[in-house]
């Protein structure tokens, strides 16, 4: 397929209407335990800052992903959903994209992916407030690391400074790392060859990542059954993760 | 007396004169002087506020800066998902403040409202002021403000710049233009009076000051001609320019997916708005102005109050009309997050604002407006005033960061709570009635050529018994 600039005026509409993506996920709710695994292996490998008890209570948690909980009624007749754990849809038409002033968050036409350029970012926070899903994180301090933790960073991903905006990358250094092991052994990316984060570190197996635009990945076959939804899918986002869930 | 007639005057017309600041003319050359003294008599009330006001802007605005820069967005209130709290609710609000001094600047002018002449200055003013503290409350906003340059569109070696599609860029570029273009328009009408200010200053700085401002003008007819011409192009391009900018103001929440933003009537809904908000700051400048400095009642009279208290009671109406249109059309739409903000607004835990925004933006004008006598009362006018900006600052406040704890996900409804954007919002308002004062004291804040050219236009005629007020085009 011909690369297309999806910065040209009008491109994206029509382009986001048929564009599959490239990248995609499906989690399964049913066997999500709500253990937060995915959201401690993301934070060790993103250099997720730690904000401290009274930030985090505040709203200003800065988890990539997060183990979202829902419940209706009053104890002790709860009645509770599903683990939901929520994070970037990597969305085909994403609504932080255009508002941003300087391109701080921009498309990536290689690996279809919405990206958000740290180096770029002056913190209008506009992409946040667009964003259905909250799952932008914005860096409210420079936040220090307690020992040993500054210890155990990950030489593959930046750290950021106060001020910027930061988002999940559906762990991008780890598919060009897989990207460049296969070009250099001169073979095709095999599926489920490499994992991001959560993914890796999920116990019950319910974050599958894969090629979404190859119909015999895993990903596609489950993001094909019944049970798959898209969250907030009547707002057009495009969203590249498909929940599994019986409902 | 020798501008007046020669034959003994009714008690009617001595009354209207006395009424009128049109009708009661006096010599240019005592006018002229009464402005320069009004400039130049400072009481030691003055330097206290000044003082005052200094210790504010510096500890409000410059320290807490420089803390809110040094620490990071995390000692404001802001959070997840309330991203945008008070500063852009005071960058809505000072836009809104800036407004009505070129709606009643240019639009007055245009329709050539004879009201409107004495205080056309202490209204562009205003307009200039306020954009300085709504541009100071948009880089406070701003995570990196020291990267604040790359909003602008400059050429750089990389290639890059600023997004197009993104309303924060159109919004830079309007509010920059309107800056631009009302700085002019404050300063064009100025010359004639920087000149009276230069013929009368005995050397110093303040002759240089005002010798340099004035541009050499010594008011020939070839001058006033091409004066007036750009006065006239500016007067009409600056009213497009006005509805334009707060237009785009109300974009920057209209265009985005959130449930109670995304409204199409947000662009008239937030001109109402603003010009609701600055009535109510004129007047208030007007009983300030009219109060403190000398010689100020000669020239700003009842009748001024009068004018814009109707002016106020319209706007109040138009206001009420619009945020009707917005609620009930949002309301009978059924999407369910909107209805679920929309009762949060009244019914969540500041839902009492919601019901004191309604009260003191419709109810208090309303009942107070419509009586000739209160409106005409500089003191009644001025709480009404104040009320009017209180509500409309709860009203962006009710729009911003109350409307954004409702989103689309809700487990990140979180309620925000401002930090230290209150010290940084006070220096802001400290600023603005520094800078007023600063200006106060250095150019005439009554324009005085515009004062004298409509005593010459206005006269009173007889016909019969009856006193005929008169107006003649001198355009």
């Amino acid at each position: 397929m011909k690369p297309i600039d999806l910065n040209i005026i009008g491109a994206k509409g029509a382009i986001a209407e048929e564009a599959e993506g490239k990248w995609g996920m499906a989690i399964d709710e049913d066997l999500c335990t709500g253990c937060q695994a995915c959201v401690a292996a993301c934070a060790m490998e993103n250099n997720i800052s730690f904000v401290g008890e009274e930030d985090a209570a505040y709203g200003r948690t800065m988890h990539w992903i997060r183990i979202e909980r829902f419940w209706e009624g009053e104890y002790p007749d709860v009645r509770t959903t599903s683990f939901q754990p929520m994070l970037c849809q990597q969305c085909g038409h994403a609504p932080c994209e255009p508002v941003c002033p300087v391109f701080a968050t921009v498309h990536s036409q290689a690996d279809e992916l919405n990206l958000q350029v740290y180096n770029r970012c002056v913190g209008t926070r506009y992409c946040g407030n667009n964003c259905p899903y909250q799952v932008r994180a914005f860096n409210w301090r420079d936040y220090e690391r307690p020992e040993p933790l500054n210890n155990q960073l990950n030489p593959d991903v930046t750290v950021r400074q106060r001020g910027v905006m930061e988002k999940c990358t559906f762990c991008i250094q780890r598919i060009h790392q897989a990207e460049d092991t296969a070009k250099s052994e001169g073979r095709e990316l095999q599926d489920g060859e490499f994992d991001p984060a959560c993914a890796q570190a999920c116990p019950a197996d319910a974050i599958v990542f894969g090629r979404v635009d190859d119909p015999d990945s895993k990903v596609s076959q489950l993001s094909r059954q019944k049970r798959g939804v898209k969250h907030l899918e009547d707002l057009a986002t495009l969203p590249r993760i498909t929940y599994l869930k019986e409902s | 007396m020798a501008f007046k007639n020669h034959i003994e005057e009714t008690h009617g017309e001595q009354h209207l004169r006395q009424k009128h600041l049109m009708l009661d003319p006096k010599p240019r050359g005592e006018m002229n002087a009464m402005v320069m003294e009004a400039m130049h008599t400072t009481t030691w009330k003055f330097w206290v506020v000044v003082a005052l006001l200094s210790a504010v802007v510096l500890f409000g605005l410059f320290w807490s800066w420089g803390i809110l820069i040094a620490e990071g967005m995390g000692v404001a209130g802001v959070n997840r998902p309330s991203y945008w709290g008070i500063f852009l609710v005071n960058t809505v609000f000072w836009i809104g403040i800036s407004h009505a001094g070129t709606f009643i600047s240019a639009i007055l002018r245009v329709f050539k409202a004879e009201f409107r002449r004495p205080f056309t200055r202490a209204a562009e003013l205003m307009t200039t002021f306020g954009l300085i503290q709504a541009g100071f409350s948009i880089f406070m906003h701003m995570g990196r403000v020291w990267r604040m340059y790359w909003l602008m569109p400059y050429p750089n070696q990389r290639l890059l710049w600023p997004n197009f599609h993104s309303p924060l860029t159109w919004d830079l570029l309007a509010i920059t233009t309107y800056l631009l273009s009302s700085t002019m328009y404050l300063y064009l009408p100025l010359i004639p009076d920087l000149a009276m200010a230069r013929d009368r200053t005995k050397g110093g700085w303040q002759k240089i000051f005002y010798r340099v401002l004035a541009l050499g003008f010594r008011g020939t007819e070839g001058e006033w001609k091409h004066l007036r011409s750009a006065m006239n192009i500016f007067a009409w391009a600056i009213i497009p320019i006005m509805f334009s900018v707060h237009t785009i103001v109300s974009w920057d929440f209209a265009v985005a997916t959130r449930p109670g933003w995304n409204s199409t009537i947000f662009g008239p809904y937030f001109i109402i708005g603003a010009l609701h908000s600055g009535m109510g700051a004129v007047i208030m400048v007007l009983a300030v102005v009219r109060g403190t400095m000398k010689n100020m009642k000669y020239f700003i009279r009842p009748e001024h109050f009068e004018a814009i208290g109707k002016l106020m009671l319209i706007i109040s109406m138009g206001w009420a009309y619009f945020f009707f249109n917005d609620f009930i059309v949002q309301w009978y739409g059924g999407d369910k997050w909107t209805q679920t903000l929309l009762h949060y607004h009244e019914s969540g835990p500041l839902g009492y604002l919601w019901f004191f925004m309604l009260f003191v933006n419709i109810v208090i004008p309303w009942s107070v407006l419509w009586n000739k006598r209160w409106r005409s009362t500089p003191w009644i006018v001025f709480i009404v005033g104040l009320l009017i900006n209180v509500g409309m600052w709860i009203e962006r406040y009710i729009i911003i960061p109350i409307s954004l704890t409702i989103n689309r996900s809700p487990f990140t409804w979180k309620l925000y709570q401002p930090g230290i954007e209150i010290p940084l919002g006070i220096g802001t308002v400290a600023l603005f009635i520094l800078l007023y004062l600063a200006a106060s004291k250095l150019i005439p804040l009554i324009p005085v050529w515009e004062v004298q050219e409509g005593q010459m236009a206005h006269s009173l005629k007889k016909y019969g018994r009856e006193s005929v007020v008169t107006v003649s085009e001198l355009e």
